[in-house]
C-alpha cells in the first residue's frame, strides 16, 4: 500500500479536490479505486453479480483451488474455512456464499512471500455453495464446495 | 478504542503462520434487536497485514466475516524474530493496529 496515496485519498476527503482532479483525468482514477473497498461487490445481492464486479466473469473451474470446510456445520453464525490454491502465481482469493444476502465474503491479495492461502470463519444464513475465485497471472479460477448448516448464522 | 488483536506467528520449516484474532461485532445490517429495530451494519471492511514493514497480506471483507474474525495466513521465508503487524479499519472509520514477533 501506498502511504502517499493513503494520505492523500485522507485529505481529499475534507477538501474534495483530489475528486475533481480524478474527474478531469489528472489522476487514475483505477489506480485510486483498487486498494479501496470494492463497494460494488460487497453489495451485490447475487454471486453472479459479485463475482461479475471483481471482474471474473470468465473464471474456469479449477481442481488446484481447494477449500478445506466442514460438509455439515452445526453452526452457521462460525463456519471455519481454508482457502488454498495451488495455483502458480496466484494473486488474489475471493470467497463467496452463494445464498448468503450479500455473497461476497472476502477477497485476499498476496505479496512478498505470502503463500496463496487463507483460514477465515464466516456466517452462512443457511447451507450454501461457497466459491472461491482465485487471480493468477491475470486469469480468473473458481472452484466450489457445498455446506449443509443446521443453524443459521442470522438469528436475531 | 476496540480491543488489542491477538496475533500468533509461529515459524514451522521455511514458512511462518500466522493467525490473527480480531475483536470486532461485525454487525451486518440485516440484524434486528429485541425491540424489531435494525441494528445498523459496523463490520471491518480492510485488513493488511505486513511482516518487517513489508505488506504480504491486503484483505477486503464483507459482512459475512463471522464475529471476533479470526484470520489465517502464511507467509514464506520469515524467520523468528520478524516483526508482524496488522492493522483493520471499519465502516465506521474506526481502525486498530497491532504488532507482533515471529516465534
Amino acid at each position: 500500500m501506498n502511504p502517499l496515496r493513503r494520505t492523500l485519498l485522507k485529505s481529499s476527503a475534507a477538501t474534495g479536490a483530489m475528486i475533481a482532479a480524478s474527474a478531469v483525468g489528472l489522476l487514475s482514477v483505477q489506480n485510486v479505486l483498487a486498494a479501496e473497498w470494492n463497494k460494488s461487490a460487497f453489495e451485490a445481492k447475487t454471486a453472479a453479480d459479485a463475482v461479475n464486479s471483481l471482474g471474473a466473469a470468465t473464471a474456469a473451474n479449477s481442481a488446484d483451488l481447494v477449500i478445506k470446510a466442514p460438509d455439515i456445520a452445526e453452526n452457521g453464525a462460525v463456519v471455519p474455512i481454508d482457502l488454498i490454491s495451488n495455483i502458480p502465481n496466484t494473486e488474489s482469493l475471493s470467497v463467496l456464499v452463494d445464498n448468503n444476502p450479500l455473497p461476497l465474503a472476502g477477497s485476499f491479495s498476496f505479496a512478498n512471500g505470502a503463500v496463496p492461502m487463507v483460514g477465515v470463519r464466516l456466517k452462512l444464513a443457511k447451507s450454501s455453495t461457497i466459491k472461491v475465485v482465485a487471480k493468477a497471472g491475470g486469469k480468473f479460477y473458481s472452484a466450489s464446495k457445498e455446506i449443509k448448516v443446521t443453524v443459521g448464522g442470522c438469528g436475531g | 478504542m476496540a480491543d488489542p488483536m491477538k496475533i500468533r506467528a509461529k515459524v514451522q520449516g521455511d514458512v511462518a503462520e500466522i493467525r490473527v484474532l480480531m475483536g470486532h461485532p461485525m454487525e451486518t445490517g440485516q440484524r434486528k434487536d429485541a425491540l424489531g429495530e435494525v441494528v445498523p451494519p459496523h463490520f471491518i471492511q480492510n485488513i493488511t497485514a505486513k511482516v518487517n514493514g513489508k505488506v504480504v497480506l491486503e484483505g477486503q471483507i464483507g459482512t459475512a466475516v463471522s464475529r471476533n474474525p479470526v484470520f489465517t495466513f502464511k507467509v514464506k521465508g520469515a524467520k523468528a524474530g520478524d516483526k508482524v503487524s496488522v492493522a483493520w479499519t471499519d465502516n465506521k472509520g474506526e481502525q486498530r493496529s497491532d504488532e507482533a514477533t515471529i516465534e
